[in-house]
Parts: C-alpha cells; structure tokens; sequence
C-alpha cells in the first residue's frame, strides 16, 4: 500500500473539518475493509483519518423505544447487546453471519454500512471496473459473474453490496444518522445506499466529508420473530450468494405485517416492498410464501452465470417466511 | 515514533502509518510468532489479542493500536508452563505443519473466555440463552473457529483441543487411528 499521513480526530467536528476540506482524506474506523482496500491499491488516500477513539460507542435507548446505535459500536458488541438479541434478532444473525470473531471485533456499524463490493473485478487494478475509476467499463457484466447482480443492475455495475448486517438494517426501517460540516441530517436507510445507475462510483448517499454518527432503529413490535438466512459457497466465513431478512406479525393464521428484504442480488440492500404489500392480509401457508417469493423476483435479470440465484432466492424467501411465522429461530 | 504494549512490556518502534500491527510484530520486534498467512484477512494465521479480544494483525495498523494490550502466542505461556490451550493443542494433535497454530491457540484463549461471558453464535438455537462451557457443541466450536483455516486440515484435533480446554472430554485421538502401533 502507498504510505500516508495519518491523524487521530479529537472530535467529530474535527474529523468532519479534516475530511471535509480535502477528498483525497479518508475515515478509518476498524480498519477491516479500508486496510484491505489500501493493500489493493484500491484507495489510495493522502491522510487518513482515525475515528476509532471518538466516543460514538453507546447503544441507547430512544425516546420511541428504539435503540440509538453509536458509529463505532463494534459489530460484535451490537449483535451480543441483550436488547438486540431479543427485540431484534434478525439483526444480531445477520452481523454473526457476517465475516468471522476477529473481524466482527474490529469492524464498527459505521465501516460496515460504508464496505464496498466484493465484485473480483473491482478487486482487481489489472480490470477495468467503473466503480474503481468511471467511464472505463464493466467487465464482469460479460465475464464470470456468478456472484453478481440480479436486481436493479446497470449496464455500468453489475457489482452487489456485500454486507449482511445491512439486510436486516433495511428490513427494520432503520435510519442513519450523519454528520456534515452543514451540520447533522438523517437518511432513511433504503435511501443510504444507491443503485449503480451511471455513477457505480458512489456507494452511497453521503456527500464528501460526512461521518456516520449513529444508526437508529425505530421499535418494531414484530421484529421478535425476525429471522435470517444466508446462503453461500462454505457453511462460515463466505460472503453471501443471496441472504433474507424476514419478520412476521401474525393475528392467528392471518397476516397482518410483514418485512422482506434480500441480500447478495443487489448494488444494495434490497426490500422486497411489493412483496411485503401483497402478504398483509393472506393466510401465513406455503403457498402465501412462494407467491410473495414470486413477486419479490419477477423483475429478475440474471446474468450468463447467475440463473441460479432467482430460485434460490424464491426458496430462501418461503423457507425465511416459514421460519418466522414459527416465531423465528435458526433458519 | 509509536508505542505498543507487547506481553506486558512496552515497546518504542520507528515505522511508517502504513505498518500493519502483523508486519510491525514479525519485522520490526522480532515476534515471528504470529503467522502471515495470506495478508488479507481471510486466513486467521495472524490472530492476536488486542485488550483481550481477538484480532487479525494484518487488518490493522500498528500505528492505530498505541495504548492497547496486545497479546501474541509467544505472551500466552508463563516461563516454562504452557497456557491450557497450548497443552491441550498438544494433547490432542491440533495441528500438523503447525503454521496456523498460533492463530488457531490465540483465537481459542479468545472463544473460551467469549463463551464465559455468555456470546452466541450464528448457530446458537435461541439467542437468549447462551450456551455454557461444558456444553458448548462441536457445531458451535466449528462456527467460533470459522476465522482460522488449517490448511494441514487438523480440524478434528483442534475441536478436540477445544473441547479438552472448555473441560469437556474429547474423543481420544487413538479412536480415529487407523493403523496399530507396533511395540
Ligand atoms: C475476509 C473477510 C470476510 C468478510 N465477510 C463478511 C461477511 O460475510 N458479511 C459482511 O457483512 N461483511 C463481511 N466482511 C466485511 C466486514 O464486515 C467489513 O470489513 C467491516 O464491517 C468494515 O468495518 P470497519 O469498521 O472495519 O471499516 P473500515 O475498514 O475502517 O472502513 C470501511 C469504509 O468505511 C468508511 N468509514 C468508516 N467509518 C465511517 C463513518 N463513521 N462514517 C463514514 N465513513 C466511515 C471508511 O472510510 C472506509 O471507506 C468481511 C471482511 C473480510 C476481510
Ligand atoms: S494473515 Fe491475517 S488473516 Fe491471513
Ligand atoms: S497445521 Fe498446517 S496449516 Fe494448520
């Protein structure tokens, strides 16, 4: 990796004022996904500013009686917070699914909403990639692209949003809260992440120089027999091939709420909203499932090497959705 | 100028911010203890313990771990007497080349001491209701120590290290040997 010069931030607004002034100046938090990247030559930053140090480590409670989770908060103190493990269990799965100890003890909520794809062209400087320097195409849209996109990809990016915990993030209506040197804003998080359109180079919704502050998560009282199913190419420590975010809220066989979101088939974290409308109302039986997992999918374009992931899809969102009209558990 | 608390002691090192905490242990003090294996987080041969939980070295910079405890596999011993889990890596073939070793033993000190203060894993059936040393399965062994590959394949004797060490009684390494010894 290129050297750099580095500084710890004393303050959020002194990290914001450093990032802000100078787009060749980066965050690092844990470090797990940037040091990676640097190694790669994937980014190349002049300064690096460390945030690990500021004190944005608390979960709280909110006044709503959701829960205030601090940028920093690592990802394995957030999936072992009690209140987590009980009230919102899909999200302590998805973050436990995710990477391995070592690397969920370092890496913080921030850096993981922030992580960038997994796509090997991406990883590779020898490849021309549109996310890694625009306008010099996208070889995975014709190369080998079994992991890739099969929903909401363009003829730019075909590159999917590797993070778990974001799935279950999305699925509970959680909100992001950052900071700016304009000052503070919040961003819904199905508004967080963006579509590749023609600007696969941007991840994200933030403007230069922002930090993550904190993740909110609103009271979900269905979030309880939240489940999540992740399925990928060895049983730990693998990025997902397509993962679910399911919860249930039942009034005996009746359905009256759902949420469903999918990981692995998107430039982002994808809520199966269509999907969620159509099973409010139905009984909860198989055949609801695999008629929401039929909507979910029908705007799939699979790629020469990644059919597979439409069915796959399907069967997860049924087997996720039967799973949590059981109550939750392992799925 | 940056200082780092190895095993208890406290260490002045001249590097660059690039360092990472792996390349600052094995060529800066001399600690080869710590494996590199594949440099980019996806093989575990790097663990360290950095306040007590475990780490891949290769994923952070040195420069970022200034004021932290940092625990190497050559930390774990006391004088001449091996740290149980060492014993236990020993007792029960936990290895074969012996490369992912340190690793493996570093991240094990940390499962023990995570299970003790009740975490749960991907596979743990109810999330509320952490499971116990003494009952901690080999599925649950197996997704804890996910972050360590061996590349000897000595799984069986590393999840029967960490059975012995969580005061379970492994399987005796005998039970699988195929041929007879000759005396
Ligand atoms: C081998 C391996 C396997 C993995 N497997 C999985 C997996 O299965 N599932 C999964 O979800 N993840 C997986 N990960 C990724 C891991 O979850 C991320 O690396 C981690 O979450 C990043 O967090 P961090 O704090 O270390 O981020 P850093 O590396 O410090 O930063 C990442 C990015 O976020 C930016 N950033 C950090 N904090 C902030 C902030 N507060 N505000 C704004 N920007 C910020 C940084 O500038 C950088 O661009 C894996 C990683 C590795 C190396
Ligand atoms: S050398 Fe650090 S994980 Fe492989
Ligand atoms: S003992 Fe050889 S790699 Fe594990």
């Amino acid at each position: 990796m290129n050297n750099f010069a580095y500084v710890r931030a004393n303050s959020v607004e002194d990290a914001v004022s450093r990032a802000s002034q100078d787009s060749n100046v980066m965050y690092i938090a844990g470090g797990t996904n940037l040091v990676d990247r640097m190694k790669g030559f994937l980014d190349e930053p002049s300064q690096l500013v460390d945030v690990s140090r500021l004190a944005m480590k608390k979960i709280e409670r909110t006044q709503e009686g959701g829960l205030k989770i601090g940028a920093l908060v690592t990802n394995t103190d957030l999936a072992g917070c009690a209140e987590v493990r009980s009230n919102y269990p899909m999200l302590s799965r998805s973050i436990l699914a995710g990477a391995s100890q070592q690397i969920r003890n370092m890496a913080t909520v921030g850096g993981n909403l922030m992580q960038r794809t997994r796509c090997p062209y991406y990883y590779d400087t020898a490849f021309a990639c549109n996310k890694r320097q625009p306008n010099t195409g996208c070889p995975a849209a014709t190369g080998i692209n079994r992991t890739h996109a099969i929903l909401g990809a363009s003829e730019s990016c075909v590159a999917v949003n590797p993070s778990d915990m974001c799935v279950a993030l999305a699925a509970l209506d959680a909100e992001v809260k950052v900071r700016g040197v304009a000052g503070e804003r919040q961003i819904p998080f199905v508004d967080f992440h963006r579509l590749p359109g023609n600007t696969p180079n941007r991840d994200t919704n933030l403007e230069p120089g922002e930090l993550i502050t904190a993740v909110i998560l609103p009271p979900v009282s269905f979030a309880k027999s939240g489940v999540y199913l992740k399925l990928r190419d060895r049983a730990s420590y693998a990025f997902a091939l397509i993962s679910v975010a399911a919860a249930l809220e039942l009034s005996g066989e009746q359905i009256k709420n759902a949420r469903v979101a999918l990981g692995g088939v998107a430039h982002k974290p994808w809520r199966a909203t269509e999907a969620e409308e159509f099973l409010k109302g139905k009984r909860a039986d198989k055949s609801t499932f695999s008629q929401a997992a039929e909507i979910a999918l029908k705007d799939a374009k699979p790629l020469a090497h990644n059919q597979f992931k439409v069915k796959l899809s399907k069967r997860a969102i049924s087997r996720a959705l039967s799973v949590s009209a059981r109550g939750g558990g392992v799925v | 100028m940056i200082r780092l608390k190895i095993n208890g002691q406290l260490q002045t090192l001249n590097v660059e911010p690039r360092v990472t905490l792996l390349d600052a242990l094995r060529e800066n003090l001399g600690l080869t203890g710590s494996k590199k294996g594949c440099d980019r987080g996806q093989c575990g041969a790097c663990t360290v313990l950095i306040d007590g939980q475990r780490v891949y070295s290769c994923l952070t910079l040195a420069i970022m771990q200034e004021g932290k405890e940092i625990t190497t596999i050559e930390g774990l011993a006391t004088g001449d007497n091996l740290h149980p889990v060492q014993a236990a890596f020993i007792d029960n073939d936990g290895f074969q080349c012996g490369y992912c070793t340190p690793g493996q033993i570093c991240a094990s000190v940390a499962l023990l001491d995570e299970v003790k203060n009740g975490s749960v894993s991907y596979v743990t059936p109810d999330l509320t209701s952490a499971p116990q040393l003494a009952s901690l399965s080999e599925a649950e062994i197996k997704e804890r120590l996910s972050g360590n590959l061996c590349r000897c394949s000595a799984y069986n004797g590393i999840v029967a290290a960490v059975q012995q060490a969580s005061g379970q009684n492994p399987p005796s390494p005998a039970a699988s040997n195929l041929g007879t010894e000759v005396s």
